[in-house]
C-alpha cells in the first residue's frame, strides 16, 4: 500500500494552484516531512485546465495514479468534475461552487454539465462545496480564493493548522498577509461544517 | 546542508551555484526555462549570464567560454538541441578544458512541445556522456558533479531531465553555494580547436578511445547501479526508476540506469544472472537495445515485445500495467479509473486583450481565402481562431510560406511569427524569400518579449537577461536590409489601421512585412498599465455572436446576450467589431 497522503489541486491557469501546492510543500518542510509533487507550467497555464499533484510523505515519483487520490481541492467546479476519477473510493473533495464556462464552449456551442450533474458524480465521496468567491470578497480581495480553499481544506490535511498558516505567511506578498489570514480563517470556518 | 521544497529546475539552478558555474547561457523553452531565469534573478552573481538568440548561438558561446577553462552551462529544450546539433556533433571532437554541461530538457507526452524526441540519441550520436536523472535530488546531484565529470573526460556532458523532473517539486538536500574566482584564458592549440580534416581525423580516434573509460567511470560513480534480489530483473532509467521503486517487490532484482554510455560488461554480468528481464523507460528503447545486445537467450520484455509504449510519458499506473502484462510481480494494484465522458475541454487560450487575437482577426478579414503558415509561440493558439494552418519548428513560418508560394498555389500566403522567433531563426527565411522573389505577406507579431516561456527578454525588448537597458534591435531595419521594400508597423489594437496595412500588402508584389506591435498584455499589466473595462448594453445587443466568435475569455454568453466579465483588460477590440455599437467603456478599473 502507498505510504503517502495524495492531494490533487485542480483549477484554471491563473487561479493560484501553484501557490496552493507551494503552501502544502512548505508546510511539509516545516514539519520535517518528505514531499513530492508535479505541476503544470508553460503554455497550458494560459487559461487552460491545470493540475498540481502533492504527495505528502511521498518518497518516490511525483504523480498520483487515477483512483488513488485521498483529497481533491478544486478551484472550479468543472475542473472538479474533469479530475474526479483521480479520487479513491471514500476520498474527499473540496470544491469551489463557482464554474467558469470555457470560452471554447461559447465559441463552439458545446453542452456544459449542470451543477447538479457534476455534484452527482461525487455520491461515493465526502463532498464539501465552498463559496470561495463570496468568502474571498468578504476577506477583502477576490484574489484570495485559493487561500479560502486552503483554509477549508485544512480540516482534512494531515498537516497542523499552525504549519499551514506559517507556510502561507512566508509565501504570500507581505502587503496581502492580513487579507490572506482572514481568507484562510473564513475558509476554515466554512470547511468545518463539511 | 539545507533541505528545501523546490521545483526541479530550482534544484538544478542551485546545483550550478554549488559547482560553481562561471558562464551561463541558453534559449528559453519549456520545460527548461526556469534554470536561467532563476540564475539571472540571483541578488549576487559571480558569473556571466545571457539569454542567447537561439540554441546554436548559445552552445557556441558556451563552447568558447569552456575553451577558456571556465565552467559553462547551456540550457534549452529538446528541440533546441536540433538547432544546436551542428556545434554539438563536433564539440565532442574538440572537447573542452572547462566543464561544459548542456541541459536539453525532454518532454515526453509533448506537454508543451511539437514532438517527443529523445535527447539520449544525440548523446550517443555525438559520443558524449549523458546524465538522465530519476528524481529532483538526483538531478541536483548530477548537475553538481557533471562539471567535474566534463573536465575529467574533457568532453561536454549532456544533461537530460524530463518534464516530470523539471516541473516536479520535492524536498531536496542542497549544498553550499561556492564562488569560483576563475577567469577564462584561451590557450592557442590549432590541432584541438581548428577542425580541418587532418586534425579532425585524429580527434575522432581520440574520442572513440575515451568511450571505454567513460562507461566504467559511470558505474564507479554510482550513476548506473544494480541489486540482484531474485530471478526476475527490472531495468529502468530516468523518472521510470522512481515509478518502479514504489511498486517493485523486494524479491525482484532492480538495475537503475542514470547515465550513458552503459558499460556492456557490467550490464551483461547483471542480465546473465536472471531468467527474465523487463526494461522500463520513456520514449525510445534506448536502454532496451543495449540490454538486447547482451541478453543472449534470456527473454527481454519492454517496447519491442509490445509490453511498453514507444510514445507518451509513463506514470505509476502505466508502469504497473507494463509489469503486469510482462508477468512481473508488483506490490501495489492500481484501480481502473476512467475520466468522465462529455466534460467540455478547457484548452489554453490567448489572454483577454492579447494583441495576437486582434492581428488574427484582421488577417482573416483581409485574406478570407488565405493560407496561414505560423510558428512557435503563444500565437500558435491562433489555431482556435482559424489563423494557423501549419507549424513545424522555430522559424518555419516564413520558409514554409515561401515554399507554398512557389508551389503554384494560387491563394494568398500570409504567415505569422513572433518577435523572439523571428530573431531566433526567422531572418534567414525572410532573406531567402526576398532573394528568390516569393509573393507572400509576413506578419511579425511583435509583443517585445518571449511570452510563452515566461516573459524572457530578447533583443527586441530593450533589456538584457540581467535587466541592463540596451538599445532594442530594429525589426524594420532588419527587414529592409533583407530587401523587403514594403515594411509597415501598426498597432493591432487599432483594427482599422491594421486592416488597411494588410490590404495594402495584399495588392503589392513580392515579400511584404507588416509588423503588428503592441506590448504583451501580461507585461503591460505588470508594468501597471490599466484601462477601463468595457460593458455590453443589453438593450443594443442583438445576440449576433460576432464578439463571441472573437474568442476573448472575458466575453461570455448570459441568456441570449453577450456579457463582459471582470477579466476585461480594456483593449476595446470587441467594441471595434460590434456591429450595433452595443459595447462601450464601462466603470472604473
Amino acid at each position: 500500500m502507498k505510504e503517502s497522503y495524495d492531494i490533487l489541486v485542480v483549477g484554471i491557469g491563473g487561479q493560484g494552484t501553484i501557490l496552493a501546492s507551494n503552501i502544502l510543500g512548505e508546510a511539509c518542510m516545516i514539519e520535517n516531512r518528505s514531499v513530492k509533487g508535479a505541476e503544470t507550467h508553460g503554455m497550458a497555464q494560459r487559461g487552460g485546465s491545470v493540475e498540481s499533484h502533492i504527495r505528502i510523505d511521498g518518497r518516490f515519483g511525483p504523480l498520483i495514479a487515477p483512483g488513488t487520490a485521498d483529497l481533491i481541492i478544486a478551484f472550479d467546479l468543472l475542473e472538479a468534475f474533469r479530475y474526479s476519477y483521480f479520487l479513491r473510493p471514500g476520498g474527499k473533495i473540496i470544491t469551489n461552487s463557482r464554474l467558469v464556462v470555457p470560452t471554447s464552449v461559447f465559441m463552439q456551442g458545446l453542452p456544459v454539465p449542470t451543477d447538479r450533474e457534476i455534484l452527482g458524480c461525487f455520491s461515493d465521496h465526502e463532498l464539501c462545496v465552498i463559496d470561495a468567491e463570496g468568502l474571498a470578497k468578504e476577506a477583502g480581495s477576490p484574489l484570495t480564493q485559493n487561500i479560502v480553499m486552503m483554509g477549508a481544506a485544512s480540516h482534512f490535511l494531515p498537516l497542523k493548522q499552525e504549519s499551514l498558516v506559517q507556510s502561507f505567511s512566508r509565501l504570500v506578498p507581505p502587503k496581502t498577509l492580513e487579507t490572506n489570514r482572514k481568507a484562510f480563517e473564513l475558509g476554515r470556518k466554512a470547511g468545518s461544517s463539511c | 546542508m539545507e533541505r528545501r521544497y523546490l521545483l526541479g529546475n530550482e534544484a538544478i539552478a542551485h546545483a550550478c551555484l554549488e559547482s560553481p558555474v562561471d558562464f551561463i547561457c541558453g534559449y528559453p523553452g519549456t520545460p527548461s526555462s526556469e534554470v536561467v531565469d532563476i540564475l539571472r534573478g540571483q541578488p549576487e552573481r559571480h558569473y556571466y549570464i545571457e539569454w542567447s538568440v537561439n540554441e546554436k548561438v548559445a552552445l557556441e558561446n558556451a563552447l568558447g567560454a569552456a575553451w577558456c577553462g571556465i565552467r559553462a552551462l547551456c540550457t534549452m529544450k529538446h528541440v533546441g538541441l536540433n538547432v544546436a546539433a551542428d556545434p554539438l556533433m563536433t564539440s565532442s571532437y574538440t572537447g573542452v578544458t572547462g566543464g561544459l554541461v548542456i541541459m536539453s530538457a525532454d518532454d515526453p507526452f509533448a506537454h508543451s512541445s511539437q514532438n517527443e524526441q529523445d535527447s539520449r540519441m544525440y548523446a550517443k550520436f555525438a559520443k558524449v556522456p549523458c546524465f538522465d536523472p530519476c528524481s529532483i535530488q538526483e538531478a541536483h546531484d548530477m548537475v553538481r558533479d557533471a562539471f567535474g565529470f566534463s573536465e575529467e573526460t574533457g568532453l561536454p556532458v549532456l544533461f537530460r531531465p524530463t518534464t516530470r523532473i523539471c516541473h516536479s517539486k520535492g524536498d531536496v538536500t542542497l549544498g553550499d553555494v561556492q564562488e569560483s574566482g576563475r577567469t577564462g584564458q584561451f590557450n592557442r592549440d590549432p590541432r584541438q580547436y581548428v577542425v580541418i580534416p587532418a586534425h579532425t581525423r585524429v580527434l575522432h580516434k581520440k574520442l572513440n578511445e575515451k568511450q571505454a573509460t567513460i562507461k566504467k567511470r559511470l558505474v564507479e560513480l554510482g550513476y548506473n547501479k544494480a541489486e540482484v534480489r531474485g530471478r526476475d530483473a527490472v531495468i529502468a532509467s530516468g523518472i521510470a526508476v522512481s515509478y518502479v521503486s514504489e511498486i517493485i517487490p523486494s524479491t525482484t532484482s532492480f538495475a537503475k540506469i542514470g547515465a550513458y554510455p552503459i558499460d556492456e560488461t557490467w550490464l551483461k554480468e547483471f542480465v546473465s544472472r536472471h531468467e527474465r528481464v523487463l526494461v522500463i523507460e520513456e520514449l525510445s528503447p534506448f536502454v532496451e537495445e543495449e540490454v538486447l545486445q547482451v541478453a543472449g537467450t534470456i527473454p527481454v520484455f519492454g517496447k519491442k515485445s509490445g509490453n511498453a509504449p514507444y510514445e507518451g510519458e509513463l506514470s505509476p499506473a502505466a508502469v504497473g500495467r507494463i509489469m503486469k502484462s510482462a508477468g512481473f510481480a508488483t506490490n501495489m494494484d492500481f484501480p481502473v479509473a476512467d475520466p468522465p465522458q462529455d466534460v467540455p475541454p478547457r484548452p489554453p487560450i490567448l489572454c483577454a486583450g492579447c494583441m495576437h487575437r486582434a492581428a488574427f482577426y484582421a488577417i482573416k478579414k483581409v485574406f478570407r481565402e488565405g493560407i496561414f503558415p505560423s510558428d512557435i509561440g503563444c500565437y500558435t493558439l491562433g489555431l482556435q481562431l482559424g489563423g494557423v494552418d501549419t507549424t513545424i519548428c522555430m522559424g518555419a513560418s516564413i520558409t514554409v510560406a515561401s515554399g507554398i508560394a512557389h508551389s503554384g498555389e494560387k491563394r494568398d500566403v500570409v504567415c505569422t511569427i513572433g518577435d523572439s522567433t523571428f530573431l531566433h531563426t526567422g531572418i534567414q527565411g525572410l532573406m531567402n524569400a526576398v532573394y528568390n522573389n516569393a509573393t507572400m505577406t509576413v506578419v511579425i507579431l511583435d509583443n517585445r518579449i518571449t511570452a510563452m516561456t515566461g516573459h524572457q527578454p530578447n533583443p527586441s525588448t530593450g533589456i538584457t537577461a540581467c535587466g541592463v537597458p540596451i538599445p532594442p534591435v530594429s525589426l524594420e531595419s532588419i527587414c529592409r536590409s533583407c530587401g523587403v521594400s514594403f515594411v509597415e508597423t501598426v498597432d493591432p489594437y487599432n483594427l482599422t489601421l491594421m486592416v488597411n496595412a494588410l490590404k495594402e500588402a495584399k495588392e503589392r508584389p513580392g515579400v511584404k512585412v507588416v509588423i503588428a506591435r503592441h506590448p504583451c498584455v501580461i507585461s503591460a499589466r505588470r508594468a501597471g498599465i490599466s484601462r477601463r473595462p468595457y460593458e455590453v448594453d443589453s438593450e443594443k445587443c442583438t445576440a449576433c455572436g460576432t464578439c463571441i466568435r472573437f474568442g476573448c475569455p472575458a466575453i461570455e454568453v448570459a441568456g441570449e446576450n453577450a456579457v463582459i466579465t471582470s477579466g476585461c483588460s480594456g483593449c476595446s477590440l470587441c467594441a471595434q467589431i460590434c456591429p450595433t455599437g452595443a459595447i462601450t467603456p464601462g466603470g472604473r478599473k
